[in-house]
């Protein structure tokens, strides 16, 4: 396991959403909620959508376990959704997101991919509840949500060898 | 990229005080230090130690005197047990390799604690792919090795053992001695080695008295200058170069030598011995009114690594529930404190801490964990200071999570 440790020379959108994160804390009244990532990757968010009835994102807000790339992609992605009609918000992809914060150090690129896996993840959430299934909304998972899939597993797969080598 | 970087840093304009202790990846260097070392860049001894003339001359009166005081105070029999490197991951290197070639006939074993640093356990992953077979030994919740389990690895194929006197993130002391003991009783031709750079002026350490094979020190974590330590090889004890050139005053690294930084590495050695006692005790005081102060103020922390005694005396690492570590680092920059997180982010997932995780520390606790070590040199309004930051640092990147992640 090599452990390396890369510079991060964060921009300063990245900083300032840091610092400042928009649209933070959790929503009481969401439409829909969804997660991505878990406590083990040291990479996790939560997205909270207030959806109206013509689907389109009144509001997002986010909550987020992890480092200031997952801090800023998940707040910039809050804003770049509002006021967007779901199908919109679907076509996003980690590219543009990471794009908005001005550009992710490319050991931080999963974190822009996370956020977008968690959101598309909300916006298929909302359909299941709703019993819909538009047209633009594929069976296929996306890229970024197999990736957060991916990311998962992978987590679990290193919690297990730490738990193994806790009993030995 | 270099734009950012100098982005990030006009963020951190207008900072009331700065307290770095972050000692564990690079240290200040103090002005006396710095000052003993200059007159060498152009004043005196900047020849080769090895040619015949004045400043040749000088550089090998220079080396040999800076490396007498080294020895001295790691109680080596003679200067000739010194070999200096250019710091702690080629002395340990040279360690395993070195022994690993001179000892290829006698067995291919070799046995380390679970916690050693980066320097050792990768040296010991490379040796895999020439044959040569690494058992990891476990520890306790506190870091300390489990001697029983020790004693049961240890074969007459075993050819080296290499266990930190002290560990470099947790601070814990081992029970070197009787580890030592336990290894020698069973087979007399192990060599053993330490990595005593966290020990070498911050507990009592001698290496005659201990009789100990091999030892690594590094300059940087006594506050001397970057690029420079060296690998005690007691006298009788075969270790093979691992690097081919011209061979000067350094028989087992070849080039030549940096006699400034030698100096440097002499006189840091020398302020750190000169008021072993004193300089402990403040190091002491200042890491437990750390500790304590972190633990009064901050909800959900944790000390990782013993308490007390059986820690060094400049070490603290603490877990935060709830709160990532990089965030944390980052953060607490902004305030002007700097300190380093336990885990890595490698690609995909944050990997956390092969120390941490073997004291038991589960994911949540580690990514969470930042690591400080404190210097004679910190002040009680530095300690204030760092005291105020991380409560504020911690509730706010705690406000950020949130509720993700818990259950």
């Amino acid at each position: 396991m090599t452990i390396s440790r890369m510079p991060l020379p964060y921009n300063p959108k990245v900083l300032e959403l840091f610092r400042n994160p928009k649209n933070l804390g959790k929503m009481e009244d969401a439409t829909v909620t969804a997660v991505a990532g878990n406590p083990l990757c040291g990479d996790m968010i939560t997205f909270y959508l207030k959806i109206n009835e013509q689907d389109i994102v009144e509001k997002a807000t986010f909550e987020s376990y992890g480092c200031a790339a997952n801090i800023a992609t998940s707040s910039i992605v809050t804003e770049m959704i509002k006021g967007m009609s779901l199908e919109d918000a679907w076509n996003i992809s980690w590219k543009s997101v990471a794009e908005a914060v001005g550009g992710l150090p490319s050991i931080k690129f999963h974190c822009g991919i996370l956020a977008v896996g968690a959101l598309k993840r909300a916006i298929r959430k909302y359909h299941k509840n709703k019993n819909a299934s538009p047209e633009w909304l594929k069976e296929e998972l996306s890229f970024e949500e197999k990736q957060a899939l991916e990311e998962e597993e992978l987590a679990k797969m290193l919690a297990r060898r730490m738990e193994k080598a806790g009993e030995q | 990229m270099v734009e950012n970087v100098k982005a990030l840093l006009r963020a951190h304009a207008g900072l009331e005080r700065e307290v770095y202790l972050d000692i564990e990846n690079s240290s200040i260097v103090p002005e006396e230090v710095v000052e003993a070392m200059l007159p060498y860049y152009d004043q005196h001894a900047y020849g080769n130690p090895t040619l015949t003339h004045k400043p040749g001359w000088e550089a090998f009166e220079t080396i040999m005197e800076s490396t007498q005081k080294i020895s001295n105070f790691l109680g080596c029999r003679t200067l000739e047990e010194i070999n200096l490197t250019p710091g702690e991951t080629e002395a340990n290197n040279l360690a395993l390799i070195g022994t690993a070639f001179a000892m290829k006939d006698k067995g291919k074993k070799i046995v380390i604690s679970e916690i050693e640093p980066i320097s050792v356990l990768h040296v010991t992953d490379m040796l895999r792919k020439y044959g040569f077979a690494t058992t990891k030994i476990p520890v306790d919740s506190e870091g300390i090795i489990n001697l029983e389990k020790l004693r049961n690895a240890i074969d007459k194929e075993t050819i080296l053992v290499s266990v930190s006197a002290v560990n470099h993130e947790i601070g814990t002391i081992q029970p070197i001695h009787e580890a030592l003991k336990i290894v020698k009783d069973k087979n007399p031709q192990t060599i053993f080695h330490t990595d005593a750079s966290d020990s070498y002026a911050k507990i009592p350490l001698n290496v005659q008295e201990l009789k100990i094979d091999l030892a690594t020190i590094s300059s940087y974590k006594i506050l001397g200058p970057r690029g420079i330590g060296a690998l005690y090889v007691r006298e009788g004890v075969n270790v093979e170069r691992i690097l081919e050139g011209q061979i000067g005053t350094q028989k087992l690294w070849p080039g030549v030598e940096n006699t400034p930084l030698i100096v440097g590495f002499a006189k840091a050695s020398e302020l750190a011995f000169q008021r072993f006692e004193e300089n402990v005790d403040c190091m002491r005081r200042l890491r437990d009114e750390l500790i304590s102060g972190i633990i009064g103020k901050v909800s959900e922390a944790k000390l990782n690594g013993p308490k007390g005694e059986k820690r060094a005396p400049d070490n603290v690492n603490m877990s935060f529930l709830r709160c990532e570590g990089e965030a944390l680092t980052i953060e607490l920059s902004l305030k002007g404190v700097y300190v380093s997180s336990g885990s890595a982010c490698t690609r995909r997932i944050l990997q956390p801490s092969h120390v941490l995780v073997a004291i038991g520390r589960n994911y949540d606790e580690a990514h969470g964990s930042i690591l400080m070590k404190v210097t004679r040199y910190h002040k009680d309004e530095d300690v204030k200071y760092v005291l105020e930051a991380i409560p504020k640092a911690v509730e706010r990147i705690r406000g950020i999570t949130g509720s993700t992640g818990v259950d």
